[in-house]
């Protein structure tokens, strides 16, 4: 019976093509522009390390000052000094501070001109902590950590630009015209958004080139490729003024396990503060926040804003679509309500024609699923036209991607075919049949 | 035109007329919100920078190699600058730490006095030559330039306040209301004075985010090359016409200079570059609504052709009968027109409602600016021209009905 009402359908679709293709026309781009913001707003808004986004907090601490802080809030970095003291503190399971640097590299054995590579100094544990995968080699320990040492952990895109994606651990490279020691290299990593350093970047770099000791970086005096933030008045002069300075620059995270921990640490970081202000460092009462990944996430409004509003209007555009649907549906139902009085004299129950003109409406959600989707590829490609290229390059067209368009043009519809079709099953048999 | 008998059909298609004002409400909200954005989007991407944009480009220089001292950076970019300045092709140059339209970069705090605590103003910071004014082409508008022996340089992390600067014309005034700005001190995070020596009359800041459009022209020029580690920006200036020649040669005559430096080709470029991923955002947002608008209004009118097209097929009957009563085929015509109005006219008053309502969630959520009701009209104009323009091919279809259909049976 299904069949048929399929081939009926098919039948009543091709009696007014040109209003058909408007439906299937609505849907398609509605879908399809739901879909394409979609893919985007997935991109920028997801959680980046699921696994351990509930664990993994980043401390802060008002070193400014209700003069200077952020409206109330603490600064978005830690001061040199500040940092030190926590690591030193080492209340959390793992810990690690870390700040954005820039270093050249001259490519081995050849003549060519030097390139760039972008890393992070960070401390081992920031590895374990993060749950970076290596390719070759590990982490380095703790006691490189202490030592100072000229360690190294290349990422596996920029391994494959230098050696070729040879083990290269055990390697000395020259980076910035320091030498370091090769421990690890790291398998394609790219947490997206790049929660560990959201603060002065947007949070959808290319991956990353390298790690080094933030120890080492410090003794080597490489400035942060970052932000670096000052208030008040200044008054050092050089790199060592500068570490004892208030300005900010260092971002700070720490694993801890479970709320009780979370707990203690936050009453860790008040008593620090309050230690601060005892010695005469602060002037004002403790004022520090704690935040996991997702509040930290939401509180640098990762998500750009044009993201939402896309989103939103795409969403409104498609609901508009399906309105245009249901009147169109209800017309062409209704006019067929003689065909229907005839059916329902002849003894089709209700549930007949609601199946017969459910189904119709299922074909045009169909067919429009299939049109939004071939739009949805094809809009891929012009993604880049309406976002920066770093966020348009996060879109892409998966396989749930697929499946959810086509749903939902499918579902969409029915939904709207739903009122049509109960009016078409309202139909009163006799009334039609007089009538004619 | 009597209107009475049209509600009166309508009541009796109350499920297609209710979707009709929905829709032409909806599209009314989506429609004059998104024209709204786009106008703000374009206005905002077409702020001047104030400088000789169709002959500038910026070289972002980075540092390779061995470490090098703050006297040998300094000593490698007046050599490079030098070497620029030679080329033919190049009108001026200078070194800088930014560029406008950059997306972020260095900015301070100014007061009036040193004790200041809350800051009169925030500006943002160019560091440069005596060439630097002459190489991004703004104009001088009150005092003098700095000269040769005003400039200095600083070194990593060297917290150094000069004498000496010159600001924007919109930073004087911020500073100054009164006019006076000239030989007036101001304090950048300092207790040590600055004397504006030089007036601008516009240099647009290094972002252009949101949060900087309080701040956009409020910038100041510092006597200072940045001989840091990690590199700088050259200025260049080309002679009119000249600026693709000059982008070919100025990085060999770099590279001849010493071959230990990277330039990186996603920061700076031509100015159509730099202005181009500045405001890529804007751009999109603009594109964006502009094809949603487009396809939304193109689907209303479509939907609207296709109902009344029905409506007019269920009714030939009733058309028969009026014309053969003696009506003419214009009072057919009124009818569907009016009609039309009438429903567009009901959608248009709720869409009023819903398009406020959006735009008070876009202000509330994403700080937007209100709607200015000019939009609003806009977009209520749009909708019923839309709405007549569409009733139009059907209703002359109805017209068009004999009065002989009176006498057929269905």
């Amino acid at each position: 019976m299904l069949g048929y009402y399929f081939r009926l359908g098919l039948r009543s679709l091709r009696r007014n093509p040109a209003l058909t293709a408007l439906m299937v026309m609505a849907i398609g781009f509605g879908v399809a522009a739901s879909m394409i913001t979609y893919a985007v707003f997935r991109a920028v808004s997801g959680n980046p390390i699921p696994e351990k986004s509930e664990r993994l907090f980043t401390p802060q601490i008002d070193s400014w000052g209700p003069q200077h802080n952020i409206h109330g809030e603490p600064p978005y970095a830690l001061n040199y000094v500040d940092a030190m003291a926590l690591m030193r503190a080492h209340q959390a399971t793992r810990q690690t501070l870390l700040y954005p640097v820039w270093l050249s590299v001259s490519p081995e054995g050849s003549r060519g001109l030097p390139v760039g590579a972008n890393g992070y100094a960070v401390y081992g544990d920031f590895f374990p902590m993060f749950d970076v995968p290596f390719l070759y080699g590990g982490r380095w320990s703790a006691d490189d950590d202490q030592r100072h040492a000229a360690a190294v952990v290349l990422g596996e895109e920029f391994n494959q630009r230098l050696f070729g994606g040879a083990n290269s651990v055990g390697r000395e490279i020259v980076l910035g015209g320091h030498a370091f020691r090769i421990v690890g290299v790291t398998r394609h990593w790219n947490p997206r958004p790049r929660f560990f350093a959201l603060w002065g970047s947007g949070g959808f770099a290319e991956p990353t080139d390298f790690y080094l000791p933030f120890t080492r970086a410090i003794d080597l005096k490489l400035d942060t490729a970052g932000n670096n933030s000052c208030r008040g008045q200044p008054d050092f002069s050089g790199w060592d003024g500068w570490l004892q300075s208030t300005c900010v620059w260092i971002t700070p995270w720490v694993e801890l396990d479970g709320d009780a921990q979370a707990a203690h640490y936050r009453r860790f970081l008040e008593g620090y503060a309050a230690d601060q202000r005892r010695a005469g460092r602060f002037a004002w009462a403790p004022n520090v926040r704690l935040r996991n990944v997702v509040q930290w996430l939401d509180y640098q409004q990762v998500v750009p804003p044009e993201s939402r509003i896309a989103l939103v209007v795409a969403l409104g555009f498609f609901v508009i679509c399906l309105v245009n649907t249901i009147g169109l549906l209800l017309a062409k139902f209704m006019r067929r309500a003689g065909e229907i009085g005839v059916r329902r004299a002849l003894g089709a129950p209700r549930r007949q024609i609601y199946a017969q003109y459910l189904l119709e409406a299922a074909s045009v959600g169909l067919a429009g699923g299939v049109l939004g989707l071939l739009l949805t590829a094809a809009g891929m490609s012009g993604v880049g036209l309406l976002f920066e290229p770093q966020i348009a390059r996060l879109a892409r067209l998966d396989f749930s991607l697929v499946g959810l368009c086509l749903l939902a043009a499918v579902l969409a519809t029915l939904a709207a075919a739903f009122y049509p079709a109960w009016r078409a099953a309202q139909v009163q048999p006799a009334w039609q049949l007089k009538s004619h | 035109m009597q209107i009475k008998p049209i509600l009166a059909a309508l009541r009796r298609h109350k499920a297609g007329t209710v979707l009709i004002v929905l829709q032409i409400a909806l599209t009314l909200a989506i429609v004059c919100n998104a024209l709204f954005i786009i106008q703000q989007r374009l206005a905002h991407l077409s702020e001047p920078t104030g400088i000789d944009e169709a002959n500038l480009f910026v070289l972002s220089n980075q540092w390779a190699g061995e470490p090098m001292s703050k006297a040998q950076i300094d000593a490698q970019i007046r050599a490079d600058v030098a070497a620029l300045r030679q080329l033919p092709s190049v009108l001026d140059a200078a070194p800088s730490n930014a560029y406008p339209l950059r997306g972020g970069g260095w900015d301070t705090f100014i007061g009036l006095t040193p004790e200041q605590v809350q800051p009169t103003s925030d500006a943002a910071v160019y560091l440069g030559d005596e060439h630097l004014l002459d190489a991004l082409g703004v104009k001088l508008i009150a005092g003098r330039n700095f000269r040769a022996d005003e400039v200095g340089s600083v070194g990593l992390r060297e917290n150094v306040i000069p004498p000496v600067v010159i600001v924007t014309r919109e930073l004087a005034h911020r500073l100054y209301p009164d006019g006076s700005a000239l030989g007036k001190p101001l304090y950048a995070m300092s207790a040590t004075p600055s004397t504006i020596i030089g007036i601008v009359e516009r240099l647009q800041t290094q972002s252009v985010d949101a949060w900087q459009q309080a701040y956009a022209y409020q910038a100041m020029l510092w006597p200072l090359r940045g001989a840091w580690s990690s590199g700088l920006y050259y200025i260049v200036r080309a002679r009119p016409g000249q600026r693709d020649a000059a982008m070919r040669e100025a990085p060999k005559a770099l590279y001849a200079q010493n071959r230990q430096r990277i330039f990186d080709a996603g920061d700076g470029g031509s100015f159509a570059q730099i202005r181009a991923r500045a405001y890529e955002r804007d751009r999109g947002m603009a594109i964006l609504m502009g094809v949603i608008s487009a396809v939304l209004l193109a689907i209303t009118a479509a939907g609207i052709v296709g109902l009344t097209s029905f409506w007019v097929g269920q009714r030939r009957k009733q058309i028969g009968v009026r014309r053969a009563l003696g009506a003419r085929q214009r009072d057919i015509l009124g009818y569907f027109l009016t009609e039309n109005l009438l429903i567009t006219g009901g959608g248009v008053l709720l869409g009023l409602l819903l398009a406020v309502g959006m735009n008070l969630w876009l202000v509330v959520r994403f700080s937007m600016q209100p709607i200015s009701p000019a939009y609003l009209g806009i977009g209520v104009l749009l909708l019923l021209l839309l709405g007549q323009g569409a009733v139009l091919a059907p209703a002359l279809k109805a017209a068009r009905v004999p009065p002989v259909e009176a006498t057929r049976s269905v």
